[in-house]
Protein backbone atom coordinates (compact mmCIF):
# COMPACT_ATOMS: atom_id res chain seq x y z
CA UNK A 1 0.00 0.00 0.00
CA UNK A 2 2.80 2.35 0.97
CA UNK A 3 4.65 1.54 -2.25
CA UNK A 4 1.51 2.12 -4.28
CA UNK A 5 1.04 5.53 -2.63
CA UNK A 6 4.60 6.46 -3.47
CA UNK A 7 4.02 5.69 -7.15
CA UNK A 8 0.64 7.45 -7.08
CA UNK A 9 2.00 10.73 -5.82
CA UNK A 10 5.50 10.63 -7.32
CA UNK A 11 4.45 10.22 -10.92
CA UNK A 12 7.99 10.74 -12.14
CA UNK A 13 9.11 7.57 -10.38
CA UNK A 14 7.80 5.16 -13.03
CA UNK A 15 9.51 6.86 -16.01
CA UNK A 16 12.69 7.30 -13.98
CA UNK A 17 12.83 3.56 -13.35
CA UNK A 18 12.13 2.81 -17.01
CA UNK A 19 14.78 5.32 -18.10
CA UNK A 20 17.38 3.79 -15.78
CA UNK A 21 16.38 0.35 -17.04
CA UNK A 22 16.80 1.46 -20.65
CA UNK A 23 20.16 2.98 -19.85
CA UNK A 24 21.39 -0.23 -18.24
CA UNK A 25 20.01 -2.34 -21.09
CA UNK A 26 21.77 -0.32 -23.78
CA UNK A 27 24.97 -0.15 -21.71
CA UNK A 28 25.03 -3.95 -21.47
CA UNK A 29 24.09 -4.33 -25.12
CA UNK A 30 26.39 -1.71 -26.67
CA UNK A 31 28.91 -1.02 -23.90
CA UNK A 32 31.16 2.00 -24.20
CA UNK A 33 29.79 2.86 -27.63
CA UNK A 34 26.59 3.78 -25.84
CA UNK A 35 28.08 5.38 -22.74
CA UNK A 36 30.63 7.38 -24.75
CA UNK A 37 30.20 11.14 -24.82
CA UNK A 38 29.45 11.10 -28.55
CA UNK A 39 26.52 8.78 -28.10
CA UNK A 40 25.17 10.50 -25.00
CA UNK A 41 25.47 13.89 -26.67
CA UNK A 42 23.44 12.53 -29.53
CA UNK A 43 20.78 11.26 -27.08
CA UNK A 44 20.77 14.71 -25.48
CA UNK A 45 20.41 16.17 -28.96
CA UNK A 46 17.19 14.21 -29.47
CA UNK A 47 15.94 14.96 -25.96
CA UNK A 48 16.69 18.70 -25.84
CA UNK A 49 14.09 20.15 -28.23
CA UNK A 50 11.49 17.59 -27.19
CA UNK A 51 12.15 18.38 -23.52
CA UNK A 52 11.88 22.15 -23.91
CA UNK A 53 8.64 21.87 -25.85
CA UNK A 54 7.33 19.23 -23.44
CA UNK A 55 7.88 21.17 -20.21
CA UNK A 56 6.08 24.16 -21.72
CA UNK A 57 3.29 21.86 -22.86
CA UNK A 58 2.80 20.62 -19.30
CA UNK A 59 1.57 24.08 -18.27
CA UNK A 60 -0.96 23.96 -21.10
CA UNK A 61 -2.03 20.39 -20.36
CA UNK A 62 -2.57 21.35 -16.70
CA UNK A 63 -4.99 24.12 -17.75
CA UNK A 64 -6.63 21.54 -20.07
CA UNK A 65 -5.40 23.23 -23.24
CA UNK A 66 -2.88 22.24 -25.87
CA UNK A 67 -0.59 24.16 -28.20
CA UNK A 68 0.21 22.32 -31.42
CA UNK A 69 2.07 25.32 -32.81
CA UNK A 70 4.99 25.47 -30.39
CA UNK A 71 6.89 22.86 -32.38
CA UNK A 72 6.67 25.25 -35.31
CA UNK A 73 7.51 28.19 -33.02
CA UNK A 74 10.67 26.27 -32.11
CA UNK A 75 11.58 26.22 -35.83
CA UNK A 76 10.30 29.72 -36.61
CA UNK A 77 12.15 31.57 -33.85
CA UNK A 78 15.69 31.08 -35.23
CA UNK A 79 14.46 32.06 -38.71
CA UNK A 80 13.18 35.30 -37.23
CA UNK A 81 16.54 35.91 -35.56
CA UNK A 82 18.33 35.05 -38.83
CA UNK A 83 16.22 37.42 -40.93
CA UNK A 84 16.47 40.29 -38.44
CA UNK A 85 20.22 39.87 -38.13
CA UNK A 86 20.65 39.73 -41.92
CA UNK A 87 18.60 42.91 -42.17
CA UNK A 88 21.26 44.62 -40.08
CA UNK A 89 19.87 44.34 -36.56
CA UNK A 90 22.55 43.68 -33.90
CA UNK A 91 22.44 40.04 -32.84
CA UNK A 92 21.19 40.73 -29.32
CA UNK A 93 18.31 42.79 -30.70
CA UNK A 94 17.59 40.16 -33.36
CA UNK A 95 17.28 37.54 -30.61
CA UNK A 96 15.06 39.80 -28.52
CA UNK A 97 12.80 40.51 -31.50
CA UNK A 98 12.60 36.80 -32.31
CA UNK A 99 11.63 35.92 -28.74
CA UNK A 100 9.11 38.75 -28.53
CA UNK A 101 7.56 37.45 -31.74
CA UNK A 102 7.27 34.02 -30.12
CA UNK A 103 5.55 35.58 -27.09
CA UNK A 104 3.23 37.41 -29.46
CA UNK A 105 2.31 34.15 -31.21
CA UNK A 106 1.58 32.60 -27.81
CA UNK A 107 -0.53 35.58 -26.77
CA UNK A 108 -2.52 35.42 -30.01
CA UNK A 109 -3.10 31.68 -29.54
CA UNK A 110 -4.22 32.30 -25.96
CA UNK A 111 -6.46 35.26 -26.73
CA UNK A 112 -8.20 33.52 -29.63
CA UNK A 113 -8.76 30.52 -27.37
CA UNK A 114 -10.18 32.37 -24.34
CA UNK A 115 -11.88 35.30 -26.07
CA UNK A 116 -13.39 33.64 -29.13
CA UNK A 117 -13.85 30.28 -27.40
CA UNK A 118 -12.11 28.42 -30.19
CA UNK A 119 -10.70 25.13 -28.87
CA UNK A 120 -6.95 25.57 -28.50
CA UNK A 121 -6.38 22.40 -30.52
CA UNK A 122 -7.87 24.18 -33.54
CA UNK A 123 -6.43 27.64 -32.85
CA UNK A 124 -2.92 26.31 -32.61
CA UNK A 125 -3.31 23.87 -35.49
CA UNK A 126 -4.04 26.94 -37.60
CA UNK A 127 -1.11 28.99 -36.25
CA UNK A 128 1.12 26.00 -36.85
CA UNK A 129 0.26 26.03 -40.58
CA UNK A 130 0.55 29.80 -40.79
CA UNK A 131 4.03 29.84 -39.24
CA UNK A 132 5.13 26.99 -41.50
CA UNK A 133 3.89 28.91 -44.52
CA UNK A 134 5.59 32.12 -43.40
CA UNK A 135 8.93 30.31 -43.13
CA UNK A 136 8.53 28.70 -46.59
CA UNK A 137 7.51 31.97 -48.25
CA UNK A 138 10.03 34.25 -46.54
CA UNK A 139 12.96 31.84 -46.97
CA UNK A 140 12.16 31.28 -50.66
CA UNK A 141 12.63 27.63 -49.83
CA UNK A 142 16.36 28.17 -49.36
CA UNK A 143 18.43 26.94 -46.42
CA UNK A 144 19.30 29.51 -43.76
CA UNK A 145 23.05 29.64 -43.11
CA UNK A 146 25.37 30.58 -41.56
CA UNK A 147 23.75 31.02 -38.17
CA UNK A 148 25.44 33.70 -36.05
CA UNK A 149 27.46 32.36 -33.08
CA UNK A 150 27.37 28.87 -34.49
CA UNK A 151 30.66 26.99 -34.24
CA UNK A 152 32.37 29.84 -32.39
CA UNK A 153 34.41 29.32 -29.24
CA UNK A 154 33.62 32.42 -27.16
CA UNK A 155 31.73 31.93 -23.90
CA UNK A 156 28.51 33.46 -25.20
CA UNK A 157 28.60 31.36 -28.36
CA UNK A 158 29.31 28.22 -26.35
CA UNK A 159 26.52 29.00 -23.90
CA UNK A 160 24.07 29.81 -26.69
CA UNK A 161 24.45 26.36 -28.19
CA UNK A 162 27.87 25.86 -29.78
CA UNK A 163 28.96 23.62 -26.90
CA UNK A 164 27.34 20.23 -27.37
CA UNK A 165 25.92 20.12 -23.82
CA UNK A 166 24.62 23.70 -23.81
CA UNK A 167 21.18 22.90 -25.14
CA UNK A 168 20.37 20.14 -22.67
CA UNK A 169 21.63 22.32 -19.82
CA UNK A 170 19.25 25.07 -20.97
CA UNK A 171 16.46 22.56 -20.88
CA UNK A 172 17.48 21.41 -17.38
CA UNK A 173 17.41 25.04 -16.25
CA UNK A 174 14.00 25.61 -17.84
CA UNK A 175 12.69 22.46 -16.18
CA UNK A 176 13.83 23.67 -12.76
CA UNK A 177 12.34 27.14 -13.27
CA UNK A 178 9.01 25.78 -14.51
CA UNK A 179 8.93 23.18 -11.74
CA UNK A 180 9.31 25.94 -9.15
CA UNK A 181 6.76 28.07 -10.99
CA UNK A 182 4.14 25.33 -11.03
CA UNK A 183 4.64 23.95 -7.53
CA UNK A 184 5.95 26.80 -5.45
CA UNK A 185 4.42 30.06 -6.67
CA UNK A 186 1.05 31.74 -6.52
CA UNK A 187 0.89 31.63 -10.30
CA UNK A 188 1.36 27.84 -10.15
CA UNK A 189 -1.55 27.47 -7.76
CA UNK A 190 -3.63 29.54 -10.16
CA UNK A 191 -2.64 27.31 -13.08
CA UNK A 192 -3.67 24.15 -11.22
CA UNK A 193 -6.88 25.81 -9.99
CA UNK A 194 -7.78 26.95 -13.51
CA UNK A 195 -7.28 23.46 -14.90
CA UNK A 196 -8.77 21.60 -11.96
CA UNK A 197 -12.04 23.50 -11.65
CA UNK A 198 -12.43 26.39 -14.08
CA UNK A 199 -15.64 27.80 -12.61
CA UNK A 200 -14.59 27.19 -9.04
CA UNK A 201 -11.30 28.96 -9.66
CA UNK A 202 -13.05 31.94 -11.26
CA UNK A 203 -15.47 32.13 -8.35
CA UNK A 204 -12.55 32.11 -5.94
CA UNK A 205 -11.14 35.13 -7.75
CA UNK A 206 -8.54 33.47 -9.98
CA UNK A 207 -8.29 35.45 -13.26
CA UNK A 208 -8.55 32.24 -15.28
CA UNK A 209 -8.40 33.83 -18.73
CA UNK A 210 -5.29 35.80 -17.92
CA UNK A 211 -3.70 32.66 -16.45
CA UNK A 212 -4.44 30.74 -19.64
CA UNK A 213 -3.03 33.40 -21.94
CA UNK A 214 0.16 33.56 -19.87
CA UNK A 215 0.59 29.80 -20.13
CA UNK A 216 0.43 30.04 -23.92
CA UNK A 217 2.96 32.89 -23.86
CA UNK A 218 5.38 31.02 -21.60
CA UNK A 219 5.22 27.79 -23.63
CA UNK A 220 5.75 29.69 -26.87
CA UNK A 221 8.62 31.73 -25.44
CA UNK A 222 10.44 28.64 -24.17
CA UNK A 223 10.05 26.82 -27.48
CA UNK A 224 11.44 29.89 -29.26
CA UNK A 225 14.36 30.18 -26.86
CA UNK A 226 15.48 26.59 -27.30
CA UNK A 227 14.81 26.96 -31.05
CA UNK A 228 17.56 29.57 -31.20
CA UNK A 229 19.95 27.47 -29.08
CA UNK A 230 19.23 24.47 -31.31
CA UNK A 231 19.90 26.48 -34.48
CA UNK A 232 23.21 27.76 -33.10
CA UNK A 233 24.06 24.15 -32.26
CA UNK A 234 23.41 22.80 -35.78
CA UNK A 235 24.45 25.86 -37.73
CA UNK A 236 21.80 25.90 -40.42
CA UNK A 237 18.04 26.15 -40.87
CA UNK A 238 15.95 23.89 -43.08
CA UNK A 239 12.70 25.55 -44.18
CA UNK A 240 11.12 22.17 -44.88
CA UNK A 241 11.19 21.03 -41.22
CA UNK A 242 7.66 20.59 -39.91
CA UNK A 243 6.99 21.52 -36.31
CA UNK A 244 4.20 19.04 -35.67
CA UNK A 245 6.83 16.28 -35.39
CA UNK A 246 8.31 18.03 -32.37
CA UNK A 247 5.05 18.78 -30.59
CA UNK A 248 3.85 15.22 -31.00
CA UNK A 249 7.02 13.83 -29.44
CA UNK A 250 6.73 16.46 -26.72
CA UNK A 251 3.18 15.48 -25.82
CA UNK A 252 4.35 11.87 -25.82
CA UNK A 253 7.06 12.90 -23.35
CA UNK A 254 4.48 14.63 -21.12
CA UNK A 255 2.33 11.52 -21.08
CA UNK A 256 5.27 9.20 -20.42
CA UNK A 257 6.28 11.53 -17.60
CA UNK A 258 2.95 11.16 -15.84
CA UNK A 259 0.76 13.99 -17.09
CA UNK A 260 -2.73 12.90 -18.08
CA UNK A 261 -4.49 15.20 -20.51
CA UNK A 262 -7.39 15.72 -18.12
CA UNK A 263 -6.37 19.05 -16.64
CA UNK A 264 -5.46 20.06 -13.12
CA UNK A 265 -2.52 17.71 -12.85
CA UNK A 266 0.88 17.60 -14.46
CA UNK A 267 4.55 17.18 -13.77
CA UNK A 268 7.25 19.31 -15.37
CA UNK A 269 10.03 17.05 -14.14
CA UNK A 270 8.16 14.04 -15.57
CA UNK A 271 7.97 15.68 -18.99
CA UNK A 272 11.71 16.26 -18.94
CA UNK A 273 12.33 12.63 -17.96
CA UNK A 274 9.94 11.53 -20.69
CA UNK A 275 12.03 13.47 -23.22
CA UNK A 276 15.24 11.86 -21.91
CA UNK A 277 13.59 8.46 -22.22
CA UNK A 278 12.66 9.11 -25.84
CA UNK A 279 16.18 10.41 -26.54
CA UNK A 280 17.86 7.36 -25.01
CA UNK A 281 15.52 5.04 -26.88
CA UNK A 282 16.26 6.61 -30.23
CA UNK A 283 20.01 6.75 -29.62
CA UNK A 284 20.20 3.29 -28.07
CA UNK A 285 18.22 1.57 -30.80
CA UNK A 286 20.40 3.19 -33.44
CA UNK A 287 23.59 2.06 -31.71
CA UNK A 288 22.46 -1.48 -31.02
CA UNK A 289 21.86 -1.87 -34.72
CA UNK A 290 18.12 -2.24 -34.41
CA UNK A 291 16.40 -0.62 -37.35
CA UNK A 292 15.44 2.91 -36.33
CA UNK A 293 12.07 2.23 -37.86
CA UNK A 294 11.28 0.06 -34.85
CA UNK A 295 11.81 3.14 -32.66
CA UNK A 296 8.34 4.41 -33.51
CA UNK A 297 6.72 1.16 -32.47
CA UNK A 298 8.47 1.28 -29.09
CA UNK A 299 7.53 4.94 -28.55
CA UNK A 300 3.91 4.18 -29.34
CA UNK A 301 3.77 1.25 -26.95
CA UNK A 302 5.43 3.23 -24.14
CA UNK A 303 2.97 6.11 -24.60
CA UNK A 304 -0.08 3.88 -24.45
CA UNK A 305 1.10 2.06 -21.34
CA UNK A 306 2.05 5.33 -19.66
CA UNK A 307 -1.33 6.93 -20.42
CA UNK A 308 -3.26 3.91 -19.15
CA UNK A 309 -1.25 4.11 -15.91
CA UNK A 310 -1.86 7.87 -15.59
CA UNK A 311 -5.59 7.52 -15.92
CA UNK A 312 -5.76 4.62 -13.48
CA UNK A 313 -3.56 6.48 -10.99
CA UNK A 314 -5.83 9.53 -11.14
CA UNK A 315 -8.84 7.33 -10.45
CA UNK A 316 -7.10 5.70 -7.52
CA UNK A 317 -6.29 9.10 -6.03
CA UNK A 318 -9.89 10.22 -6.33
CA UNK A 319 -11.06 6.99 -4.68
CA UNK A 320 -8.61 6.84 -1.81
CA UNK A 321 -10.68 9.04 0.45
CA UNK A 322 -9.21 9.94 3.78
CA UNK A 323 -6.29 7.86 4.81
CA UNK B 1 -37.67 50.07 -1.47
CA UNK B 2 -39.40 46.85 -0.57
CA UNK B 3 -43.14 46.93 -0.86
CA UNK B 4 -43.45 44.69 2.19
CA UNK B 5 -44.04 46.35 5.56
CA UNK B 6 -40.97 46.96 7.66
CA UNK B 7 -41.37 45.54 11.17
CA UNK B 8 -41.89 48.07 13.98
CA UNK B 9 -40.50 45.79 16.71
CA UNK B 10 -36.93 46.27 17.94
CA UNK B 11 -34.51 44.24 15.91
CA UNK B 12 -32.62 41.39 17.55
CA UNK B 13 -29.40 42.40 19.26
CA UNK B 14 -27.20 40.85 16.60
CA UNK B 15 -28.76 42.99 13.91
CA UNK B 16 -29.16 46.42 15.39
CA UNK B 17 -26.59 48.18 13.26
CA UNK B 18 -26.72 50.55 10.34
CA UNK B 19 -27.75 49.18 6.97
CA UNK B 20 -24.54 47.78 5.48
CA UNK B 21 -26.09 46.88 2.14
CA UNK B 22 -28.97 48.42 0.22
CA UNK B 23 -30.08 47.03 -3.10
CA UNK B 24 -32.47 49.10 -5.19
CA UNK B 25 -34.27 47.95 -8.29
CA UNK B 26 -31.62 45.52 -9.50
CA UNK B 27 -32.57 43.82 -12.78
CA UNK B 28 -30.91 41.12 -14.85
CA UNK B 29 -31.82 39.49 -18.14
CA UNK B 30 -30.26 36.51 -19.87
CA UNK B 31 -31.25 36.99 -23.48
CA UNK B 32 -35.03 37.01 -23.61
CA UNK B 33 -35.32 35.69 -20.07
CA UNK B 34 -35.88 38.34 -17.40
CA UNK B 35 -34.48 36.69 -14.27
CA UNK B 36 -34.44 39.65 -11.86
CA UNK B 37 -37.21 42.22 -12.22
CA UNK B 38 -36.29 44.86 -9.68
CA UNK B 39 -34.81 43.52 -6.47
CA UNK B 40 -35.11 45.76 -3.38
CA UNK B 41 -33.35 44.49 -0.31
CA UNK B 42 -31.48 45.78 2.70
CA UNK B 43 -29.11 44.16 5.13
CA UNK B 44 -28.05 45.55 8.50
CA UNK B 45 -24.72 45.23 10.22
CA UNK B 46 -24.36 41.79 11.81
CA UNK B 47 -27.66 40.54 10.45
CA UNK B 48 -28.30 37.10 8.96
CA UNK B 49 -30.81 37.34 6.14
CA UNK B 50 -32.33 34.27 4.53
CA UNK B 51 -33.45 34.27 0.91
CA UNK B 52 -36.29 31.87 0.21
CA UNK B 53 -37.93 31.06 -3.08
CA UNK B 54 -38.68 28.41 -5.65
CA UNK B 55 -36.15 27.18 -8.13
CA UNK B 56 -35.87 29.81 -10.82
CA UNK B 57 -36.94 32.64 -8.54
CA UNK B 58 -33.58 34.25 -9.23
CA UNK B 59 -31.89 33.71 -5.88
CA UNK B 60 -28.64 32.38 -7.27
CA UNK B 61 -28.49 35.01 -10.00
CA UNK B 62 -28.97 37.72 -7.41
CA UNK B 63 -26.25 36.29 -5.18
CA UNK B 64 -23.91 36.07 -8.17
CA UNK B 65 -24.51 39.77 -8.86
CA UNK B 66 -23.59 40.65 -5.27
CA UNK B 67 -20.49 38.51 -5.51
CA UNK B 68 -19.32 40.22 -8.70
CA UNK B 69 -19.79 37.18 -10.94
CA UNK B 70 -22.65 38.69 -12.98
CA UNK B 71 -23.14 42.35 -13.87
CA UNK B 72 -26.65 43.77 -13.19
CA UNK B 73 -28.52 45.36 -16.11
CA UNK B 74 -30.14 48.02 -13.94
CA UNK B 75 -30.59 49.27 -10.40
CA UNK B 76 -28.03 50.13 -7.79
CA UNK B 77 -26.08 48.55 -4.97
CA UNK B 78 -25.12 50.66 -1.97
CA UNK B 79 -22.46 49.15 0.25
CA UNK B 80 -21.59 50.94 3.51
CA UNK B 81 -23.31 54.11 2.31
CA UNK B 82 -21.55 54.23 -1.03
CA UNK B 83 -22.84 53.24 -4.42
CA UNK B 84 -20.67 50.44 -5.75
CA UNK B 85 -20.29 48.21 -8.77
CA UNK B 86 -18.21 45.08 -8.96
CA UNK B 87 -16.07 44.50 -12.02
CA UNK B 88 -15.14 40.96 -10.97
CA UNK B 89 -15.28 38.47 -8.14
CA UNK B 90 -11.84 39.63 -7.09
CA UNK B 91 -13.08 43.20 -7.06
CA UNK B 92 -16.17 42.39 -4.96
CA UNK B 93 -13.93 40.51 -2.59
CA UNK B 94 -11.58 43.44 -2.10
CA UNK B 95 -14.69 45.47 -1.24
CA UNK B 96 -15.44 42.95 1.51
CA UNK B 97 -17.89 40.46 -0.04
CA UNK B 98 -17.13 36.72 0.08
CA UNK B 99 -19.24 33.95 -1.43
CA UNK B 100 -19.73 30.23 -1.01
CA UNK B 101 -21.42 28.76 -4.06
CA UNK B 102 -23.66 25.74 -4.24
CA UNK B 103 -21.44 24.11 -6.87
CA UNK B 104 -18.49 23.19 -4.72
CA UNK B 105 -15.81 25.73 -5.38
CA UNK B 106 -12.82 23.69 -4.26
CA UNK B 107 -10.08 22.60 -6.62
CA UNK B 108 -9.90 18.78 -6.36
CA UNK B 109 -6.18 18.66 -7.20
CA UNK B 110 -5.11 21.21 -4.62
CA UNK B 111 -4.46 20.40 -0.99
CA UNK B 112 -6.72 21.48 1.85
CA UNK B 113 -4.48 24.34 2.89
CA UNK B 114 -4.03 25.54 -0.70
CA UNK B 115 -7.79 25.56 -1.17
CA UNK B 116 -8.21 27.39 2.11
CA UNK B 117 -5.83 30.10 0.93
CA UNK B 118 -6.92 30.14 -2.74
CA UNK B 119 -7.07 33.76 -3.83
CA UNK B 120 -5.36 34.84 -0.59
CA UNK B 121 -2.08 32.96 -0.80
CA UNK B 122 0.69 33.95 1.57
CA UNK B 123 3.77 34.61 -0.50
CA UNK B 124 7.32 35.68 0.07
CA UNK B 125 10.19 37.20 -1.91
CA UNK B 126 7.96 40.01 -3.21
CA UNK B 127 7.39 39.92 -6.96
CA UNK B 128 8.42 36.26 -7.25
CA UNK B 129 5.39 35.38 -5.13
CA UNK B 130 6.86 32.17 -3.86
CA UNK B 131 4.30 30.36 -1.73
CA UNK B 132 4.91 30.41 1.98
CA UNK B 133 3.70 26.84 2.36
CA UNK B 134 4.97 26.33 5.91
CA UNK B 135 3.10 29.33 7.25
CA UNK B 136 -0.07 28.50 5.29
CA UNK B 137 0.00 24.91 6.58
CA UNK B 138 0.42 26.07 10.16
CA UNK B 139 -2.33 28.69 9.97
CA UNK B 140 -4.67 26.30 8.18
CA UNK B 141 -4.18 23.63 10.84
CA UNK B 142 -4.73 26.15 13.62
CA UNK B 143 -7.79 27.65 12.01
CA UNK B 144 -9.49 24.35 11.17
CA UNK B 145 -8.81 23.26 14.73
CA UNK B 146 -10.39 26.44 16.09
CA UNK B 147 -13.58 25.90 14.15
CA UNK B 148 -13.64 22.12 14.73
CA UNK B 149 -13.37 21.06 11.10
CA UNK B 150 -11.79 17.64 10.85
CA UNK B 151 -9.76 16.69 7.80
CA UNK B 152 -7.28 13.82 7.47
CA UNK B 153 -4.47 16.32 6.90
CA UNK B 154 -4.11 19.85 5.56
CA UNK B 155 -1.93 18.28 2.87
CA UNK B 156 -4.69 15.92 1.67
CA UNK B 157 -6.02 16.74 -1.77
CA UNK B 158 -9.58 18.07 -1.83
CA UNK B 159 -10.46 15.15 -4.13
CA UNK B 160 -9.92 12.83 -1.18
CA UNK B 161 -12.40 14.60 1.12
CA UNK B 162 -16.08 13.81 1.58
CA UNK B 163 -18.66 16.24 0.15
CA UNK B 164 -19.33 17.61 3.61
CA UNK B 165 -15.67 18.09 4.40
CA UNK B 166 -15.21 19.92 1.13
CA UNK B 167 -18.12 22.24 1.83
CA UNK B 168 -16.81 22.88 5.33
CA UNK B 169 -13.49 23.96 3.81
CA UNK B 170 -15.29 26.18 1.29
CA UNK B 171 -17.34 27.86 4.01
CA UNK B 172 -14.32 28.13 6.28
CA UNK B 173 -12.42 29.84 3.49
CA UNK B 174 -15.12 32.45 2.97
CA UNK B 175 -15.77 32.97 6.68
CA UNK B 176 -12.09 33.53 7.21
CA UNK B 177 -11.74 36.31 4.69
CA UNK B 178 -15.13 38.04 4.58
CA UNK B 179 -14.83 41.55 5.97
CA UNK B 180 -18.31 42.98 5.30
CA UNK B 181 -20.71 40.49 3.78
CA UNK B 182 -20.75 36.70 3.48
CA UNK B 183 -22.97 35.13 0.82
CA UNK B 184 -23.91 31.49 1.31
CA UNK B 185 -25.65 29.80 -1.63
CA UNK B 186 -27.11 26.55 -0.25
CA UNK B 187 -24.18 25.96 2.08
CA UNK B 188 -25.70 22.79 3.53
CA UNK B 189 -26.71 21.04 0.34
CA UNK B 190 -24.20 18.17 0.18
CA UNK B 191 -24.03 17.66 3.92
CA UNK B 192 -24.92 15.08 6.52
CA UNK B 193 -26.56 16.04 9.80
CA UNK B 194 -23.30 16.28 11.73
CA UNK B 195 -21.65 18.35 9.07
CA UNK B 196 -24.69 20.65 8.75
CA UNK B 197 -24.46 21.22 12.51
CA UNK B 198 -20.84 22.21 12.08
CA UNK B 199 -21.54 24.76 9.37
CA UNK B 200 -24.54 26.21 11.22
CA UNK B 201 -22.40 26.71 14.33
CA UNK B 202 -19.68 28.26 12.21
CA UNK B 203 -22.08 30.78 10.69
CA UNK B 204 -23.76 31.56 14.01
CA UNK B 205 -20.42 32.20 15.67
CA UNK B 206 -19.53 34.58 12.92
CA UNK B 207 -22.83 36.43 13.04
CA UNK B 208 -22.81 36.78 16.82
CA UNK B 209 -19.44 38.44 16.57
CA UNK B 210 -21.28 41.16 14.61
CA UNK B 211 -18.26 41.50 12.32
CA UNK B 212 -20.01 40.59 9.10
CA UNK B 213 -23.52 40.45 7.72
CA UNK B 214 -24.68 37.28 6.05
CA UNK B 215 -27.12 36.37 3.28
CA UNK B 216 -28.08 32.69 3.13
CA UNK B 217 -29.97 30.83 0.43
CA UNK B 218 -31.42 27.53 1.58
CA UNK B 219 -34.46 25.39 0.88
CA UNK B 220 -34.58 23.94 4.35
CA UNK B 221 -36.83 26.10 6.56
CA UNK B 222 -35.58 24.50 9.76
CA UNK B 223 -32.04 25.56 8.88
CA UNK B 224 -33.14 29.04 7.91
CA UNK B 225 -35.14 29.55 11.10
CA UNK B 226 -32.16 28.53 13.14
CA UNK B 227 -29.66 30.65 11.23
CA UNK B 228 -31.48 33.81 10.26
CA UNK B 229 -32.73 37.01 11.87
CA UNK B 230 -34.91 37.91 8.93
CA UNK B 231 -36.27 36.25 5.80
CA UNK B 232 -36.94 37.65 2.35
CA UNK B 233 -39.12 35.65 0.01
CA UNK B 234 -38.30 35.82 -3.68
CA UNK B 235 -40.77 35.16 -6.39
CA UNK B 236 -40.49 35.68 -10.12
CA UNK B 237 -37.42 37.89 -9.82
CA UNK B 238 -38.71 40.14 -7.04
CA UNK B 239 -38.69 40.19 -3.24
CA UNK B 240 -42.34 39.65 -2.35
CA UNK B 241 -42.13 39.40 1.42
CA UNK B 242 -39.83 40.71 4.14
CA UNK B 243 -40.36 39.22 7.60
CA UNK B 244 -38.54 38.89 10.93
CA UNK B 245 -37.95 35.26 11.88
CA UNK B 246 -39.22 35.78 15.46
CA UNK B 247 -42.52 37.11 14.08
CA UNK B 248 -43.32 34.12 11.96
CA UNK B 249 -43.25 30.35 11.97
CA UNK B 250 -42.44 27.61 9.50
CA UNK B 251 -46.17 26.95 9.05
CA UNK B 252 -46.95 30.59 8.38
CA UNK B 253 -44.06 30.92 6.00
CA UNK B 254 -45.15 27.88 4.04
CA UNK B 255 -48.63 29.37 3.71
CA UNK B 256 -47.20 32.71 2.61
CA UNK B 257 -45.08 30.97 0.01
CA UNK B 258 -48.05 29.14 -1.38
CA UNK B 259 -50.23 32.26 -1.55
CA UNK B 260 -47.43 34.26 -3.14
CA UNK B 261 -47.07 31.49 -5.70
CA UNK B 262 -50.84 31.60 -6.40
CA UNK B 263 -50.73 35.36 -6.85
CA UNK B 264 -47.92 35.03 -9.29
CA UNK B 265 -49.78 32.32 -11.16
CA UNK B 266 -52.83 34.58 -11.45
CA UNK B 267 -50.66 37.41 -12.69
CA UNK B 268 -49.27 35.19 -15.40
CA UNK B 269 -52.76 34.00 -16.32
CA UNK B 270 -54.09 37.57 -16.40
CA UNK B 271 -51.18 38.67 -18.52
CA UNK B 272 -51.91 35.79 -20.87
CA UNK B 273 -55.62 36.63 -21.13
Amino acid sequence: MRVLRLFLYQRELTPVIITIGLFLYFTIKAGSTFTGSLSLASAAGYAGPIGAIAVGSVLLLVIAEIDLSIGQVFLFSPWMMYWMHNDGLPLVLAIVVALLTCCFVGAVNGLITVRLNVPSFVTTLATNFILYGVVLVASHDAEGSPIPLSGQTGFVAQAMGSWKWAEILWVVAITIVLGVLLNRTRFGVRIIATGGNLIGAAEAGVPTRRVKVWCFVIASFLAGLIGIVDAVKYGSLDPGNFGVDYILYAIGACVIGGTALTGGRGTVLGAFIGAILIGLLEDGLTLTGVSTNQFFIYVGVVIIIAMALNVQFDRLIARSRGR
Amino acid sequence: MSTAAQPAEPTPPAANGEPVLEVRGVTKRFGALSVLRGIDLNLRQGEVLGLVGDNGAGKSTFVKILSGFHRPDGGEIVLGGQRVSFSSVENARTQGIETVYQDLALIPQLSVFQNLFLGHELTRLGPLRLLNKGEMRKLARQYLDDINVNVPSVDAEAAQLSGGQRQAIAVARAVRSASKILLLDEPLSAMGARESRLIIDLVKDLSSSGRVSIIVIDHNYAHLFELCDRLNIMNGGRITLDVQVHETSIEELTELMVSAYRRQLEEVQNAGA
